[in-house]
């Protein structure tokens, strides 16, 4: 069972910064391991974000991104309690859904 | 709480720029990805695991780590990273947050010291339990000021027997702690050395830890950061969670005592 | 004021005296806990906890001997060092450069001793700006002392044992503890004192 995210999404006027902290080694497959040995490839490929239900956000991912990695984007239209629901899935097929509520900006 | 730590943070990363020497393109690219990375720190990943890992029942006894007694009652985590190290009776030994969290790992879930002991710093695969723990409980005294306890006489004897470890020069190189930290405005290679003697510098030991190292991507604990600081005396091994690294933690945090914690931290 | 006044007064000053002063020396309770908890490992090894005339000296005056004491241990350290047998001092100071550079070695992730990590504590060629300020600047080391044989030998003998010059340095003895190979600290004498180095450009 993959690691939990965490989401942040706060408020500013009518749009919704949102910022993801994901969990996950990101092994690109150049990596040796101590041993000498390539450590397979292992990253995510595509994240998706919905708001309230509608996906507003869909993106492929290639092994270039950092590991342990932050995704922030903003979403135009959110109001405060809106559900935010983001999706990985990595090149083995391990997925990870988390989901948080748009706060109003301080 | 969480502008502080930014601007904490930032204030850092500016300092640390204006000391270091004529920027290169790398280390620009360096300082943009440490800015993305402190409005959201990775550590924060360690923090949930952590939670999760406190609340789940584990090991022979099939037991949760809620009853842990951290120093402020069974289960109390508010502030307590920040009143550690402290006396406690049922050992009858000073302990710092991470020996704590051992020990109750050990007498609430029934692990093994041997099982803790033997892999428990951060690699590139694996974080060791008891680091998303220590950042979990650290994370619970954010924005709290330093106070390790001096009431117990095993407190206080605990500060003086850490303060004569600090100063022990030994080891290959006749290094001791204060060989690198017992002077002020040195740094090794472009890294500053704070001066731990004194109280003003003494917070530089006890920030920003746990922390998220970028290079490499692992989350470390101040017991890993002790390890390595023994290592790079030329000195054989302290032992994992053991009274010595309770001692030095004592020295360190109580000369700290006073400066607000900013909670887990990012180190190069 | 009679005997037994006087006694009790100068008893009492003593007691208060004795609360007032700091406690005790806590040095044998830190080494008795070292010793319990810490182990061998690699090449580093428990011997390395104990503390060598030099060690014992300079933590027993918190690295601020009397003068007699430390002229006494800086002549024995400075019996000690070993000379090249062939009288020569100076190496090659490209390597030497590499040395300084190098600060890998005895520690227990080690396999022995490396590299003298002079720049970990020392300015030494103008071209490295990763520099540390434990140390003094070397750079123009010969430059501003002179290039003779007495700087060759002082500079051979700083990098053999640092301690023969001044005995609570924090600078490693790294011939005397074998850290660095005799040709090593020729190269990095060479380092110091070549004319052509770039220390003294």
């Amino acid at each position: 069972m993959a690691d939990p995210m965490k989401i942040r999404a706060t408020l500013q006027g009518d749009v919704a910064d949102v910022r993801v902290l994901i969990a996950h080694p990101m092994e690109t497959g150049q990596r040796k391991d101590a041993a000498g040995k390539l450590v397979p490839m292992h990253f995510i490929q595509n994240i998706t974000a919905q708001l309230n239900g509608k996906t507003v956000f869909d993106a492929d991912v290639s092994q270039a991104v950092s590991r342990n990695p932050v995704f922030a984007f903003k979403v135009k239209g959110a109001k405060a309690g809106d559900k935010i629901v983001i999706t990985w899935t990595d090149n083995k097929g391990e997925k990870r859904t988390d989901e948080t509520t748009v706060r109003a900006g301080s | 709480m969480r502008h502080a730590l930014v601007l904490g943070l930032a204030a850092a990363v500016s300092w640390l720029r204006a000391s270091a020497q004529a920027p290169d393109p790398t280390a620009a690219e360096f300082d943009k990805f440490r800015e993305v990375l402190e409005q959201d720190n990775p550590a924060e990943l360690f923090e949930v695991k952590g939670a999760e890992l406190w609340r789940a029942r584990r090991g022979p006894k099939n037991a949760s780590l809620e009853q842990c007694d951290l120093g402020l009652g069974p289960g109390v985590l508010k502030g307590a990273y920040a009143q550690l190290p402290r006396y406690f009776a049922d050992v009858d030994l000073v302990m710092d947050a991470e020996a704590r969290i051992v020990h109750c790992i050990m007498t609430l879930q029934g692990f093994t010291y041997a099982e803790l002991a033997k892999q428990p710093f951060s690699s590139l695969v694996r974080t060791p339990e008891p680091v998303s723990l220590v950042t979990y409980v650290a994370a619970q005294s954010r924005g709290m000021k330093f106070a390790s306890p001096q009431n117990h006489p095993k407190e206080r004897a605990t500060y003086e027997t850490g303060k004569a470890i600090f100063h022990y020069r030994a080891g290959a190189f006749d290094f001791s702690c204060a060989s690198c930290h017992g002077a002020d405005d040195k740094r090794i290679r472009t890294q500053p050395l704070p001066n731990f003697t004194k109280p003003e510098q003494a917070i530089r030991a006890v920030q920003g830890w746990p922390g998220y190292r970028m290079t490499g991507g692992v989350m470390h604990s101040l017991q890993w950061r002790m390890n390595d600081c023994y290592r790079q005396q030329r000195f054989p091994e302290p032992g994992y969670t053991s009274e010595t690294l309770s001692a030095l933690l004592a020295y360190l945090t109580v000369n700290a005592n006073g400066h607000v914690y900013r909670g887990p931290g990012i180190k190069r | 004021m009679r005997l037994e006044s006087i006694g009790a007064l100068a008893l009492a000053a003593l007691l208060l005296a004795s609360c007032a002063t700091p406690q005790r020396d806590y040095g044998p309770d830190a080494l008795a806990m070292m010793k319990r908890d810490f182990h061998a490992r690699g090449i580093a090894g428990m011997d390395r906890l104990n503390e060598d005339s030099v060690q014992a000296t300079c933590n027993k005056y918190q690295d601020n001997p009397p003068e007699e004491v430390a002229a006494k241990l800086e002549k024995e350290e400075f019996t000690a060092i070993k000379w090249p047998a062939d009288g020569k001092l100076l190496g090659d100071w490209k390597a030497g450069e590499r040395i300084a550079q190098n600060g890998q070695g005895m520690a227990w992730s080690d396999k022995g001793g490396v590299g003298g990590s002079c720049y970990n504590c020392h300015q030494v060629g103008p071209r490295e700006s990763s520099f540390g300020t434990l140390g003094p600047s070397l750079y123009q080391f010969a430059k501003k002392r002179g290039y003779g044989a007495d700087i060759q030998r002082y500079a051979y003998g700083k990098i053999y044992n640092a301690k023969a010059y001044s005995l609570c340095s924090q600078m490693p003895r790294f011939g005397h503890v074998r850290a660095l190979t005799e040709q090593q600290m020729k190269d990095l004498t060479a380092l110091l004192m070549d004319p052509a180095s770039p220390v003294n450009q």
